[in-house]
């Protein structure tokens, strides 16, 4: 390794990393009750990286020979024009952190013969929620992802890093309707964790809810009004309005509609954000970034002052700023970038029954798809897929989804009241940023924005 | 940075050695039990340059393969894949297939497609469907980095307003695939691609910011348009972005560019899939033979179109299956008169593959579009604006709100707003509504403008009565 890191600065770069990689994952499906897919993947390669002031060059193999990794370094190397630089000697192994996940060996047989059953579980768990319940199709995903970083610097981090997920889709169909309902969760969790409260019943009864829900909604409403967001991942909210446009890349190269606004309010003086990647057993939690430093907790917004960004060691070091250990990539064909763990806002003091009834006619918006942002203009959208109308502070109809629409640096100012009822999603939430996917997690308690434009049908 | 980069980082795998493999991987999956296998075997190579106010940021270069493999015992079935070609884990990979396909079920319609459909095999670099061209590897990178370095100068010199850049990137992929089953196919075929974009930042006099881009891309690099050309178009695209409002709440005609029309045109795509037709989860489904759209509507999806000596990024010889693709018309005049689909669900919907199957590493072939276009009109878009009186003109569409199974359909929007058939200023932070079979059947005017810029491409269109969401 250290052979290659020296050829990777045979240019002259002032960085170098190396981050090998090696993914197994698994992926069974029951759909019509029957078991019709089963599929397992191995990739393994490594990506070699040279930084040179604010240029990088990148370059990967998936064969793991002495030579090809010499190879890709040469080509990396190419970025940096100057004289070879002097290797430091000897790399700094990191202390073992303590572990916020359970770390599994390879998958046995009778593994795989117990999350067939689980899905098998949420198959029968859908069906038998209501007759009218039609199609069910429920999936069980997991992989074991091995990194290793060995860096110029002296880094020298490995973490082994599970994660799983269990979904369920449903079709309901009535005389007159045909809606959808998914639902999913999972984390950083062996199989265990699907035999509690997040049993695969849990899962089927929430997808089949919200499919039989949606048979009798009504058109969305269409224009500004007042917005209330439940617990949990409604927090995708956070995520697009705040999260991206805080990454410390684009506010160094000023594309954000934050860049600049570090110290000035942002948000309602009860909206406090955070970035936490050290919360255990969550699918946004890493032990240590693809750059091999530990995560941390970030404040990102604190009483509704913008406060700080998430960054790595590129973004770091040329803004002259604290790494927050955010450095992430979807694998080792990738360059890592600043990229979000597990974001969510802090607790209020409000009631959430209160918080309804303090409004005359509104949006309560319980779950959502996704969600997506314009960093530059700051304009975000998130769609939600549960929500209700809000008549006289009581929740009436169902409605069909909508999209809401909102610009970033303005929407959390119409925060009006934050409920104390803070809650993480289920775990099934993957950010894409630049062509590249990771997991993340999202939070929030119950919400109230003042004003918020909502993409219905109905006038 | 050095000019000596080479082209070519990955192992020199040659097409003999990938087609040996993937007839060792058959051979062995047969002899471990499978009643019928299929493999296939991929390699690629990409190189992107990334030049952002002027120096290079970021360079990579590199190439990958893999093998994928899929078994039967019976009616049972189990995919695995690797990158890794070591004997240890080839062995893995058949034994890991073979012993998953154990534990799925029997399913009457799973199988390989009968030996009858496949087609001829062509030659690698696709016959006479121009996908691979050699030039794509050979332009050297300093000329190639070159090209994004004049593109984004063009778009920051436009204007001085343009004051910012996300960057002008170069990139350049080519692959190689081979596939092979266990019912007497094999067929392989290269596919280049090169192509280069640039996102400037403008920005108004209050401080606000807007981003846009544009792009070139090709088969060949000779098909490239001028960086010059490219940086103005990404500078005009910002600049008619500054100084956006809202508006308000109402109902009003909307005008889609081909971007947007685009988009709304594919999720015919997306609602034909058999797979979504047979679970009852399309809008489309029990609609065969009847009106789903205007009468001026006529989508295809076309999987052997070559355009002026191109092959379209969309075509290939054959589909993840091994099946010939085909030019298949999804909506004749308003009529669904197809649905698109791979052979387990042409089996469940007792109809035959349009040989839309498509084949990632590992898992069941999914359903994938060729090239996919809505039929031009022949009005201009300029005509198609002037009839509006007010209404809007969509630029650009954000978020997930679209939904197969109802067609509800609600995103964010931006774009500009139409006076007495004139665009009058920039909107945004709004969202527009509707139902996707209203939709289909209200549009009332298409335009002559279709261009393919990549696999799927409409031409403008204006839907009417759609709800726009604003203040």
């Amino acid at each position: 390794m250290e052979r290659c890191l020296g050829e990777a600065l045979s240019a002259g770069g002032d960085y170098a990393d190396l981050y090998f990689e090696s993914v197994t994952s698994t992926s069974l499906g029951v759909d019509e009750s029957l078991v019709k897919s089963a599929s397992q993947g191995i990739s393994v390669g490594c990506g070699i990286r040279v930084v040179s002031g604010e240029r990088t060059g990148y370059a990967y193999t998936d064969d793991l020979s002495s030579e090809r990794l010499l190879r890709a370094a040469r080509t990396a190397a190419l970025i940096a024009s100057g004289p070879a630089k002097e290797l430091m000697s000897g790399f700094r192994h990191a202390e073992t952190p303590k572990s916020l996940y359970p770390v599994a060996g390879a998958t046995s047989d009778a593994e795989i013969a117990a999350k067939l059953k689980l899905i098998q579980r949420a198959d029968k768990a859908a069906r038998d929620y209501d007759p009218r319940i039609t199609q069910v199709r429920a999936g069980f995903n997991d992989e074991l992802r091995r990194i290793l970083v060995a860096a110029s610097d002296g880094t020298f981090a490995s973490d082994t890093q599970p994660l799983a997920r269990l979904n369920v889709f449903v079709i309901a169909k009535d005389a007159t309707s045909t809606a959808r309902g998914t639902s999913g969760g999972g984390g950083r969790v062996t199989l265990d964790f699907f035999e509690g409260d997040k049993s695969p019943e849990h899962y089927a009864r929430e997808a089949a809810r919200t499919a039989i829900l949606q048979l009798g909604a009504v058109d969305a409403p269409a224009g500004e009004m007042e917005v209330v967001l439940g617990p949990g991942w409604p927090g995708v909210l956070l995520h697009e309005a705040v999260g991206h446009g805080l990454e410390a890349d684009f506010n160094r190269k000023k594309t954000s509609a934050f860049a600049g606004l570090i110290g000035q309010q942002v948000a309602s003086s009860k909206v406090t954000v955070v970035d936490n990647g050290l919360m255990p057993n969550r699918r946004g939690s890493i032990n240590i970034d693809d750059e091999g430093n530990p995560t941390q907790e970030t404040v990102l917004i604190e009483n509704g002052i913008l406060k700080g960004f998430l960054s790595d060691k590129l973004n770091s070091r040329l803004m002259g700023m604290p790494n927050t250990g955010s450095g992430r990539r979807e694998s080792y064909h990738h360059i890592p970038m600043p990229r979000m763990t597990n974001t969510y806002m802090l607790n209020g003091e409000d009631m959430p029954e209160d918080i309804i009834k303090s409004v005359k006619r509104g949006l309560y918006a319980v779950n959502f798809g996704g969600g997506q942002v314009d960093i530059t203009n700051g304009k975000f959208v998130f769609s939600a897929s549960e929500a209700y109308l809000i008549e006289d502070g009581k929740v009436t109809r169902p409605v069909k989804g909508a999209t809401l629409i909102g610009n970033g640096p303005e929407a959390l100012k119409y925060v009006s009241m934050v409920g104390n009822d803070l809650a993480l999603d289920e775990g099934i939430g993957t950010c894409g940023k630049a062509g590249q996917s990771v997991p993340v997690g999202v939070g929030m308690p119950t919400v109230k924005l003042d004003r918020m434009t909502v993409g219905g049908t109905g006038q | 940075m050095s000019q000596s980069a080479s082209a070519n980082v990955s192992s020199p795998v040659v097409s003999s050695d990938m087609k040996q493999l993937a007839a060792d991987v058959l051979a062995r999956a047969l002899k471990a039990g499978a009643t019928d296998a299929e493999a296939v075997v991929y390699e690629g190579d990409e190189f992107s340059a990334l030049v952002r106010l002027g120096q290079v940021e970021t360079l990579k270069e590199s190439g990958s393969r893999a093998v994928g493999l899929r078994v039967f015992i019976g009616q049972r079935v189990a995919s695995t894949s690797s990158s890794d070609f070591s004997d240890e884990s080839i062995a893995r990979l058949v034994d890991g297939a073979v012993t998953l396909a154990k534990i799925t079920s029997e399913d009457p319609f799973a199988g390989l497609p009968e030996a009858h459909e496949f087609g001829q095999t062509c030659a690698p670099d696709g016959g006479d469907l121009k996908l691979y061209f050699d030039d794509v590897n050979e332009q050297p990178p300093a000329e190639r980095i070159e090209v994004a370095r004049r593109c984004e100068a063009a778009a920051m010199a436009y204007d001085t307003r343009i004051q910012n850049s996300g960057g002008s990137e170069f990139e350049t992929a080519t692959s190689h695939k081979i596939l092979m089953n266990s019912r007497g196919f094999w067929g392989e075929y290269r596919r280049s691609y090169c192509g280069f974009s640039v996102s400037p930042i403008a920005v108004d006099e209050k401080g606000g910011m807007q981003r846009n881009y544009w792009y070139s891309s090709s088969r060949t690099t000779k098909k490239l348009e001028s960086p010059e050309e490219v940086g103005e178009e990404a500078a005009r695209r910002t600049l008619r972005r500054l100084g956006a409002r809202r508006v308000k709440t109402q109902k009003a005609p909307v005008v889609f560019s081909p971007e947007i029309s685009k988009s709304i045109m594919g999720n015919i795509f997306s609602a034909a899939e058999g797979d979504a037709i047979y679970r009852n989860a399309s809008f489309f489904a029990g609609m065969l033979g009847e009106q789903v759209a205007g009468h001026n509507i006529t989508v295809v999806d076309d999987g052997t179109m070559v355009l002026d000596g191109i092959g379209g990024f969309g075509t290939s010889p054959f589909d993840g299956e091994g099946l010939p693709t085909r030019r298949t018309v999804l909506v004749e005049r308003g009529i669904l008169t197809n649905y698109v689909m791979n052979t387990y669900t042409a089996r469940k919907l007792g109809l035959r593959s349009t040989g839309n199957a498509s084949r990632g590493l590992a898992g069941n072939p999914g359903i994938g579009a060729h090239n996919f276009y809505l039929e031009p009109g022949t009005e201009t878009p300029e005509e198609i604006i002037l009839d509006v009186q007010s209404g809007l003109y969509v630029t650009e569409v954000m978020g997930f709100g679209v939904n197969l199974v109802t067609g509800d359909y609600s995103q964010g929007a931006s774009g500009m707003w139409i006076e007495n058939g004139e665009i009058a200023y920039p909107v945004e932070e709004i969202t527009i509504a509707g139902n996707l079979k209203d939709m289909y059947k209200n549009i009332v005017a298409i335009g002559n403008d279709l261009v393919f810029r990549g696999a799927s491409a409409a031409p403008t269109i204006r839907v009417e009565g759609m709800m726009i969401a604003g203040s």
